[in-house]
């Protein structure tokens, strides 16, 4: 069977799917496939949903400088947001200092960016990596950027709500701390996924497989999305197909 | 001091070694032409203040040994790869890190310019941030109701000695244009002294004018210096793209010390040939 769609394609269908219903969405640091997830399920809300791209000149409408985007989520008006991670744990704490030790980092990755605040405060934080490895998908992280789940006590209303890799698609189960694995990517099995993670996770006794894209996606992933997103990742737009003339 | 009177050299020598330095993004206005300034005339001991995050800028500064700390919440170079300098220096304790998350430096910036001890932020208790930062404190919210235990996060205030940006535009009285880009505006207000080089000169008074409500007022800015193209080889806003070539050479030759200083020496040669 020919496969209609690449692994990318269906990746930003799978998120486009996951952000069905958002008011709004935003999309940070170093995330093609999420901006264009997002783009695409703006596109197909019919000017419901409202999407905001860190980095981007034309699909941002903050004036307000850096502060807006974390305001907002503390009032709530942040639906969905993109974390990943160097490291993930079965826990979903993440993280994006390094490894190797800490201060003096073995492995020095940028850094925690908004993550210990977003994580918090946005109540559908899809976790995205393109790496599922268990280099990646590590027993306990080696520093906790921000952490899954928290105590009583502590102030949140956001959290990890989604888990996706090239793999597969996971849930999160926020009361008992546990992912959930939703289904397995077309080409993909779960014994290729058991392999590569290093934690447990719950699953149904038959995990389904993760559907395609709708055919009708493939057109605006190739064309319209992938202008707007060229505009913040020009070099990820490069590389995916554009659409036949 | 105010008024567009200032070279790149003698800005750089009013940015004392050792100085806590605010610095914006390198999609914001990097001043990459008056780091080169600076690095040119050797500056010594720096505490970056990023604001919130930084990338070309503290790599160069890094690379140049103009730094002690880097206070962030992330060292990138996009989609570049990696901050070879900055990775290196962490590796090698060659800098202190004061890692940070980015609405915390925007709180403690916020603290200075409302002249507060301290602004408390939601979220972070958790993260393994907390326990790194000896100068955060987690307090009791005085206003929750007894016994309910809401606990937040106290983040101090952050008063640079200087702020140093790029932006659109200048007049003759001092106030700068920064337009949409209000992180700057709290740089400056935070900051005790605020250097900023620009494109190009505003013939007249930017308060006169439409634009004012994303004017700096020249109250809170100590100089300015004209430097068309100050972020190349970054881009700057909609005004000009950035040199892709040359950033990622930056990242091939910047893996080694020696490819670092080889291009570092480049591009300082060229802002001469430029100037």
């Amino acid at each position: 069977m020919t496969q209609e769609f690449t692994t990318t394609e269906l990746l930003i269908g799978v998120i486009t799917r996951l952000l069905a219903g958002s008011r709004h969405v935003a999309v940070g640091a170093a995330s093609p496939i999420p901006g264009s997830g997002a783009l695409l399920a703006r596109e197909l809300s019919g000017g419901a949903m409202r999407v905001s791209v860190l980095g981007s000149l034309k699909n941002n409408f903050f004036t307000s400088g850096g502060v807006e985007l974390f305001d907002l989520a503390a009032q709530g008006r942040i639906d969905a947001f993109f974390l990943g991670g160097g490291q993930i744990d079965g826990e979903a704490n993440i993280n994006l200092v390094g490894t190797g030790g800490y201060p003096a980092s073995k492995v020095r990755w940028p850094g925690s960016f908004g993550s210990a605040y977003l994580y918090f405060l946005v109540p559908h934080v899809i976790l995205f990596r393109e790496e599922h490895t268990r280099r990646v998908m590590v027993p306990k992280v080696d520093f906790i950027s921000a952490p899954g789940t928290s105590e009583p006590g502590i102030h949140r209303t956001g959290g990890p709500y989604a888990m996706l890799t090239p793999l597969g698609l996971f849930s999160f189960d926020r009361a008992r701390h546990r992912f959930r694995l939703e289904s397995v990517h077309p080409g993909r099995t779960l014994e290729e996924i058991l392999d590569n993670t290093g934690f447990d996770f719950d699953r149904a006794d038959k995990v389904p497989q993760t559907p395609a894209p709708d055919p009708g996606w493939i057109g605006l992933i190739r064309g319209k999305v992938r202008e707007e997103i060229a505009e913040t990742y020009p070099r990820y737009a490069a590389r995916i197909a554009p659409a036949t003339a | 001091m105010t008024g567009p009177d200032l070279t790149l050299s003698s800005l750089a020598a009013s940015i004392p070694d050792g100085a806590t330095l605010a610095i914006p993004p390198d999609n914001c206005g990097a001043p990459i032409a008056a780091t080169l300034a600076l690095i040119r005339r050797k500056a010594r001991g720096l505490h970056l203040v990023c604001v919130p995050q930084s990338g070309l800028q503290t790599e160069l500064l890094v690379g140049a040994g103009a730094v002690r700390t880097v206070e962030t919440a992330a060292i990138t170079l996009g989609e570049f790869g990696p901050a070879h300098r900055f990775a290196d220096a962490v590796r090698s304790g060659r800098i202190r890190v004061l890692d940070a998350t980015c609405p915390a430096i925007h709180a403690g910036l916020q603290a200075a310019e409302k002249g507060l001890p301290f602004m408390p932020l939601r979220g972070i208790i958790g993260s393994d941030l907390v326990p790194n930062r000896p100068d955060w404190k987690v307090i009791d919210n005085p206003f929750a109701p007894s016994g309910s235990g809401d606990r937040i996060l106290a983040l101090p205030a952050i008063a640079p000695d200087c702020a140093l940006f790029h932006a659109p535009l200048a007049d003759r009285h001092g106030n700068v244009f920064v337009g949409r880009k209000r992180e700057l505006m709290l740089m400056a207000h935070a900051s005790r002294q605020t250097f900023v080089t620009v494109e190009e000169l505003f013939p007249g008074n930017l308060l006169d004018d439409d634009r004012a409500a994303g004017v700096i007022p020249a109250i809170y800015v100590t100089a300015v210096a004209v430097a068309r193209h100050g972020t190349w080889p970054l881009p700057f806003l909609d005004r000009y793209p950035g040199d892709d070539a040359m950033m990622s050479r930056y990242v091939e030759l910047s893996r080694t010390q020696e490819g670092f200083d080889r291009f570092l020496e480049e591009l300082l040669t060229r802002q001469v040939d430029a100037a």
